[in-house]
């Protein structure tokens, strides 16, 4: 039984198709990272799994119950941690997992707690307000509380969005560790490297679909190559190397003071200039080669 | 499950404690000292200047028991409408909760009972304060947190629907100039409705905080007939407000 199951799936404000056909199978026990710029679908579809966005059509299940019928069953067994802190500041770090605790169900709430503290290594500021924590512990203290009933899938809502590296780092070492115990992990992200650390599978959004689905090494051989060469030089230069990559059926953009020849390794002998910068293509080349937009 | 848990009730609650908790003791100090305040303004300076006794009740008297119901529309209305706003806009609590296994329903009951709760306490301070002014105790009196909490629950949903149907936080500036305020004076908490124009008296029987103080004072100096009625009165009211706050921040919650 997939933990996740999304099939045609539509979602309109006003005008806007945000969610436009959906369909989405999530596996249990993977890492799927939600790849997609601003505006993608992407917080729109967590919102639809937790409940808080109503399908216009299609059907929705997450694990195995029918939603939004039997959403409040589904959302027992999960765990939300949202893009934005939405923490109790003024109460204790442990009051604040209490608090979930009781709105989970569970049963030991001591004991959840205590082992929510210890996964977000927070146990010597139980006593603290949150107010007193740095930002990295904040962030920490948000993905416990998501996890403190030990839910069987958890849905990762931009998990570092707007955080510094070193706190990035710790967040990804917890979501690692989580994906060890073979929770079932659905990742909104719009960064590249997250999706390609953490995620088993990546599944590419634009404009409310999934445009291409699969692990990030088959998806960049099969749409972006093995190397992607970047070359920078004035812009006649630019224009001559453009149109002659053009020619030879390679995909190509601009980026800033560069021309960006995707998939390099299949082009013919002198077409990529010796000045040329080569490196490993990316997701980012996916998703440009595919949609035309760029990432961030 | 059962479309309302106790327990999912209760878990929302307990989050109201725990930031309650944090703030008690200021909350508590303005409920006693506003109440005090009062009466030396208006019990003392009034009561001792221009009226001594209205309706064979000493002013001070008068006062602090209509007192009540201007200290459970305070602490009821209020901070549900600034409340449910700030949590709903500006710290997504409700993003949170929702995100668990709790429903909107779920959600306003226990928002609802906690504000109810809490006026209910706070809006017998006056009472006590008024028993230091000279009000003699009465054994009903153990009914006015009832009164207290009935009527609260019914200005909570009130400002949860309101916080569910305003689009900026300052419009509830026209709520509280437009109908807390209004309803505050035409209580009967600082003179007898009795003394109003006739169209005034009929729109005073609409006042549930009208109601509130005819129950207060009943319960301080005597029953009559038809105080039970007012008391069914307000309870169908929180009834019907609990609904529409449920309604409002439901079509304000999920998309």
């Amino acid at each position: 039984m997939a933990a996740i199951e999304l099939q045609g799936v539509v979602k309109t404000f006003g005008p806007i198709r945000a969610v436009d056909g959906l369909d989405l199978d999530v596996a249990e026990g993977i890492c799927l990272g939600l790849l997609g710029p601003n505006g993608a679908g992407k917080s729109t579809t967590m919102r639809l799994l937790t409940g808080q966005a109503i399908a216009d059509s299609g059907s929705l299940r997450v694990l195995g119950y029918e939603l939004p019928r039997e959403s409040k069953e589904a959302r027992a067994r999960m765990g939300v941690v949202p893009q934005l802190d939405n923490l109790d500041i003024d109460v204790t770090v442990e009051e604040n997992l209490k608090v979930f605790a009781r709105l989970y169900r569970v049963g030991d709430i001591e004991a959840a707690v205590d082992r929510a503290l210890a996964l977000a290594r927070l146990a010597d500021r139980r006593h603290d307000a949150v107010d007193e924590l740095s930002g990295g512990m904040r962030r920490r203290l948000l993905v416990a509380r998501g996890l403190v009933h030990s839910p069987r899938l958890v849905l990762l809502d931009e998990p570092t969005v707007g955080l510094d590296p070193q706190i990035r780092a710790e967040i990804w070492t917890l979501i690692e560790a989580l994906r060890a115990e073979g929770t079932t992990i659905l990742m909104s992200t719009h960064y590249i490297e997250e999706a390609e650390r953490l995620a088993d599978e990546v599944a590419l959004m634009a404009s409310g679909r999934v445009i291409a689905r699969g692990r990030p090494n088959d998806l960049i051989a099969e749409h972006a190559g093995r190397r992607t060469a970047e070359y920078y030089a004035p812009p006649e230069r630019r224009a001559e190397v453009r149109a002659a990559a053009e020619d030879a059926g390679l995909p190509v953009r601009s980026a800033g003071p560069a021309v960006v020849i995707v998939g390099c390794e299949r082009a013919p002998d002198g077409l990529v200039p010796d000045e040329a910068i080569t490196r490993p293509s990316s997701l980012e080349d996916v998703f440009v080669v595919l949609t035309g937009e760029e990432l961030e | 499950m059962r479309r309302i848990e106790p327990a999912a009730v209760l878990g929302v609650m307990s989050r109201e404690v725990a930031n309650f908790r944090t703030f008690w003791r200021s909350t508590t100090f303005s409920s006693l000292m506003e109440p005090m305040i009062y009466l030396l303004a208006f019990g003392l300076g009034l009561g001792t200047t221009l009226v001594t006794q209205v309706d064979g009740v000493d002013y001070v008297e008068f006062v602090g028991t209509g007192m009540v119901a201007t200290a459970v529309v305070f602490s009821s209305a209020l901070p549900a409408m600034f409340g449910t706003f700030v949590k709903h806009r500006f710290q997504r609590t409700y993003d949170a909760i929702l995100a668990a296994p709790v429903d909107v329903e779920e959600l306003v009951s226990g928002e609802m009972l906690w504000i109810g709760l809490r006026a209910g306490i706070f809006g017998t301070f006056p009472l006590l304060v008024t028993m230091a002014f000279g009000l003699d105790p009465a054994p009903a009196m153990v009914l006015v947190p009832f009164f207290c909490f009935v009527t609260a629950l019914a200005f909570a949903g009130f400002g949860i629907a309101v916080a569910g149907s305003v689009a900026k936080i300052d419009q509830f500036n026209y709520v509280t100039t437009l109908v807390i305020t209004p309803m505050f004076l035409l209580a009967g908490t600082f003179f007898p409705i009795e003394g109003l124009p006739e169209w005034a008296q009929v729109l005073s029987q609409f006042n549930p905080l009208h109601q509130l103080v005819v129950l207060v004072r009943s319960a301080s100096f005597g029953f009559d007939a038809y105080d039970p009625v007012r008391l069914a009165a307000l309870v169908v009211l929180a009834f019907a407000m609990w609904r529409l706050a449920i309604d409002r921040l439901r079509r304000r919650l999920i998309d």
